[in-house]
């Protein structure tokens, strides 16, 4: 079976004043349908440039710089504009950070979703409408043909995250992009939106990467895991595995820093400093700086190695079968 | 007028280092040229008795044969007219460099003048606040919704001509853009600290006004000053086309213009083609560098 | 809307009368009258006669009252010129003051949009920065010399253009109108254009700075991974976002275009009523210079009005009546 995407060795390039920004410095990964992928990583890892790239929605002078990304099968660096238009929104879709801002203030919602129908069949409108109608109803949106007259800002922002969401199913996608879609909403309708997009996912068999800061968000979502730190990815594995069994050492900070991760009364965990600027790194480990267990070797930049079959890290000091515990780092 | 530039070379002192601000705006190069040839042409204006090869304004001096001569004739006196001569045998270039003197004094001084009354009376508004607040400003809103040339037109009307009317029309056009920036400044200054301390040290209200306040205000009313000297003069020039302005023995840019509009249609370009190129410029010239000045001065752009 | 639209009328009903206060005490005090109305021989007899003729013996106050009473009956006086009601002199102009400001504004809106767009969204290209620095000179120009300027190079060189009046009008409902006949447009083109220029480069900076404020909304990128064409997205979810602060700095600035058209008339003898004013301000001819500025102080308000509520229309944000 040909995964639904396959990305190998991407780099994404933004070039500034003083020097090449490397935001994604060499990925790969891949998805099968109906897998859910949670990407992680704090802002400035690359991850969100990661999810553009593969759009090809990457911001002038930013480029893709190498690699390749195959979508189904097709190469995507090399597509035509037109080509990438067409599978955007269509069988690749997105979904926002802010849905404050993903709607069009000045156009009605009915204006935003008909043309996303129209831009990929021709269809005529009252067909495009019937559409529209059911998809909110299945993000579970009531009375979806008076809402589809309203306004953005006459909505809440769960109900317009909801309508970005019905948005990016309107053509039933292959693969979703979501980039932090839950986090500027409340605690109950994060809950709410993760499980059904997960519903969704498992029904329609689409592919689904979710972009996230907050790990926490993803144990409960997503099949398999892939950290990013500055532009390269840290650790993979399956979900389970990470979590109980994280190798590289800002993946345990990144749980070790999650409440209700460590036993109640314990302070928080706390990574100390900061992303290193992604302009002239330096060689070596990018982690190495905040890093308690760099040494000498981590002078050189380790390989992303498989520990167990699905099971990568990029560490030339991984904790193997060591107890979860932080004493070292604190 | 000593009121409104004490505090700006307070401000060097104090507040902002020129260097900085100098620094920021030699980052454009449009807006360096702006500053060239403006001070250039205010050289020029300044020098204009010396630099003109003939006195304009005396009219015994003029003959009439030498009327309307194309650029580059030569007068019955045997001077050459570089840019041509006007209706009344005045070289044009003589005319010119006088009239850049009475347009840009036009300016400059209806300028700081309202920038006096207007930044005062913008400040009295925010700082007194209440019942002295809303009628100030209200009359700053009313003059403000009504086209400037209207009210510059009717006072004039009303006021009859000459360059001391002109000026007081276009102070009373343009005081108002200065209270309200000033208004604006004002209160947003009223709250800040130093304010407060300075109030504590009982220092009192006219000292307070000026040495405290105006200061700090200063910047957006520069930026604005610099624009509306370049409105100013374009006003002026456009009263006195109108007949409205400057009376036609000692014409300004304007009424250079306006003279030459009679003989267009005979193919007479030169009379208010060449005043008017040397408006444009002036007026280019201080947009560009107040533009800059925007850019520069603007804390809300900054990083 | 209805309370909102009640209450901007009575601050209109307002700025009227204090306005009509300020303009008469003002007018008042222009010159004399009689010494321009009045031969020089004519007796002083005469003189009298014709003082009391026009109300001009009587104080200043009562002139006044005599005054607003009757331009509450729509009676602004008589024409001491013409000896018609200035009123009717000044609303027979009108139809060709508005057309030459609406003329301008249109063109200078379906210029100056799509070259401030394009400056926007490509703003590091040499196009753009020509657009720009066509802007500033667009800004900068004075305008009266601009249309002298028009006047030599389209009428007196290159021929192509009549110089000055209004040519051939199509009545339409008995409003004399230009713009439908192509011999109306050669009388129109010259003067719109030089009205509207500095109107077209307030517009081309207005539409590059909201172009790329919109631009790098997030609500751009996520049409464009919706999958629509860059027409599309332009065209719609850019364009409709950058006519809402157009549509309200070109509505509010078509009074000061009614105003600067005083200029543009008197330069192209076009028959409007901003010529008329200038004429009336010459002839000393009180009534009809109150009479136009009544008249524009009225459509100020209305024009204000129309803007706060294209604005609604345009943005659904806002609604009336909610803002004090």
């Amino acid at each position: 079976m040909v995964a639904t995407l396959q990305v190998e060795n991407l780099e994404t390039h933004f070039p500034s004043r003083d020097g090449i920004v490397r935001a994604v410095d060499g990925v790969s990964f891949a998805i099968e349908p109906g897998e859910i992928l949670g990407l992680v990583g704090e802002s400035g890892s690359g991850k969100s440039i990661t999810g553009f790239s593969i759009l090809g929605l990457i911001d002038p002078p930013g480029r893709i710089a190498n690699g390749s990304i195959k979508f189904k099968g097709e190469e995507l660096t090399t597509a035509s504009p037109e080509r990438l238009r067409q599978l955007r929104g269509a069988r690749i879709a997105m979904i926002f950070q802010d849905p404050m801002m993903t709607l069009n203030p000045v156009l009605r919602i009915d204006t935003q979703m008909i043309e996303t129908v129209q831009a990929h069949e021709k269809v005529s409108e009252a067909a495009a409408r019937v559409r529209c109608v059911e998809t909110l109803k299945a993000v579970g949106i009531a009375a979806p043909e008076d809402r589809l007259k309203s306004y953005p800002h006459q909505f809440s922002g769960g109900m317009r995250q909801r309508i970005a969401i019905a948005t990016a199913l309107l053509h039933k996608p292959d693969l979703i992009i979501a980039d932090e879609p839950t986090t500027a909403l409340d605690v109950t309708i994060q809950g709410q939106i993760l499980y059904e997009m997960r519903k969704l996912c498992r029904e329609t068999g689409t592919a689904l990467i979710w972009i996230t800061h907050d790990l926490s968000v993803v144990a409960g979502l997503a099949d398999r895991i892939m950290v990013m730190y500055a532009g390269k990815i840290v650790e993979t594995g399956k979900i389970a595995t990470v979590i109980e069994r994280p190798q590289h050492p800002y993946t345990r900070g990144l749980i070790g820093s999650v409440p209700g991760a460590m036993p109640r009364g314990k302070r928080l965990f706390q990574i100390p400093g900061m992303t290193p600027a992604l302009i002239n790194l330096p060689p070596g480990c990018r982690f190495k700086n905040r890093c308690a267990r760099a040494d000498a070797t981590c002078e050189a930049m380790p390989e992303l190695a498989e520990l167990q079959p699905g099971h990568g890290v990029r560490c030339h000091h991984p904790f193997g079968a060591e107890p979860l515990t932080l004493a070292e780092v604190r | 007028m000593t009121d409104a530039t004490l505090p700006v070379a307070e401000l060097a002192k104090t507040e902002s280092p020129w260097k900085r601000i100098a620094a920021e705006f030699a980052e454009s190069k449009l807006a360096l040229f702006g500053l060239a040839v403006l001070v250039i042409l205010l050289v020029a204006a300044l020098v204009a008795p010396w630099l003109s090869p003939q006195d304009p304004y005396n009219l015994a001096g003029l003959d009439i044969m030498d009327a309307r001569q194309p650029p580059g004739e030569i007068s019955a006196e045997g001077l050459r007219f570089l840019l041509g001569s006007d209706g009344q045998g005045r070289d044009m270039l003589s005319a010119m460099l006088y009239g850049l003197r009475i347009s840009l004094v036009v300016g400059v001084v209806s300028v700081v003048a309202s920038l006096a009354i207007g930044a005062m009376a913008g400040m009295a508004a925010a700082y007194f606040g209440g019942k002295v607040d809303a009628l100030i400003m209200r009359i700053v809103d009313i003059q403000l919704s009504f086209p400037a040339i209207l009210v510059a037109l009717i006072l004039l009307a009303v006021l009859g001509n000459g360059m001391d009317k002109v000026i007081i029309a276009l102070i009373a056009v343009q005081w108002a853009y200065f209270a309200r920036s000033a208004h604006g400044a004002a209160l947003v200054e009223r709250n800040k600290e130093y304010i407060e301390a300075a109030r504590c040290l009982g220092l009192g209200r006219s000292r307070m006004l000026l040495r405290h306040l105006l200061p700090n205000c200063m910047p957006p009313l520069i930026v604005i000053a610099t624009i509306n000297i370049a409105r100013a003069i374009t006003l002026e020039a456009t009263l006195s086309f109108l007949g409205l302005g400057v009376p036609v023995t000692e014409p300004s840019l304007g009424m250079l213009i306006s003279n030459g509009f009679d003989y267009l249609l005979s193919g007479v370009y030169w009379i208010s083609l060449f005043p008017g190129v040397l408006l444009t410029l002036v007026i280019i010239a201080i947009n560009l560098v107040g533009d800059q000045l925007r850019d520069v001065l603007n804390p809300r752009l900054k990083r | 809307m209805l309370v909102f639209i009640i209450r901007r009328l009575m601050q209109a009903a307002l700025v009227v009368a204090v306005m009509s206060v300020l303009v008469f005490v003002g007018i008042y005090m222009i010159g004399d009258p009689l010494a321009i109305l009045v031969s020089p021989e004519a007796t002083e007899l005469d003189r009298e006669a014709i003082a009391r003729s026009l109300g001009l013996d009587r104080p200043m106050w009562e002139q006044y009252l005599a005054f607003v009473g009757s331009a509450l009956q729509g009676d602004f006086g008589k024409s001491f010129v013409f000896g018609q009601p200035a009123i009717g002199l000044i609303l027979e102009r009108m139809p060709a003051t508005l057309e030459l400001a609406l003329i301008a504004t249109i063109m200078s809106v379906l210029i100056g949009v799509p070259l401030g767009l394009y400056a926007g969204l490509r703003h590091e290209t040499v196009a753009a920065r020509a657009i720009m620095a066509g802007s500033v000179l667009g800004f900068s120009l004075p305008n009266f010399w601009v249309g002298l300027m028009l006047i030599m190079v389209f009428a007196v060189q290159l021929g192509w253009l009549p110089a000055s009046g209004r040519g051939p009008t199509v009545d339409v409902f008995g409003i004399q109108l230009s713009f439908l006949t192509l011999a109306g447009w050669k009388y129109l083109a010259l003067p719109a254009l030089t009205l509207g220029l500095s109107k077209c480069a307030l517009i081309v900076r207005l539409a590059r700075a909201t172009a790329r404020e919109v631009m790098l909304m997030d609500f751009v990128k996520f049409a464009r991974a919706k999958g629509l064409s860059e027409k599309r997205v332009i065209g719609v979810h850019i364009l409709k976002n950058i006519m809402v602060p157009i549509t309200t700095v070109t509505g509010l600035e078509l009074g000061t275009l009614i105003a600067f058209a005083v200029i543009t008339e008197t330069i192209f003898s076009w028959p409007g009523m901003g010529k008329l004013l200038i004429d009336s301000i010459v002839h000393l001819d009180r009534p009809v210079v109150v009479a136009y500025l009544i008249v524009v102080v009225l459509l100020l308000v209305l024009i204000s009005l129309i803007v706060d509520i294209l604005y609604s229309v345009l943005d659904p944000r806002v609604r009336l009546g909610d803002a004090k």
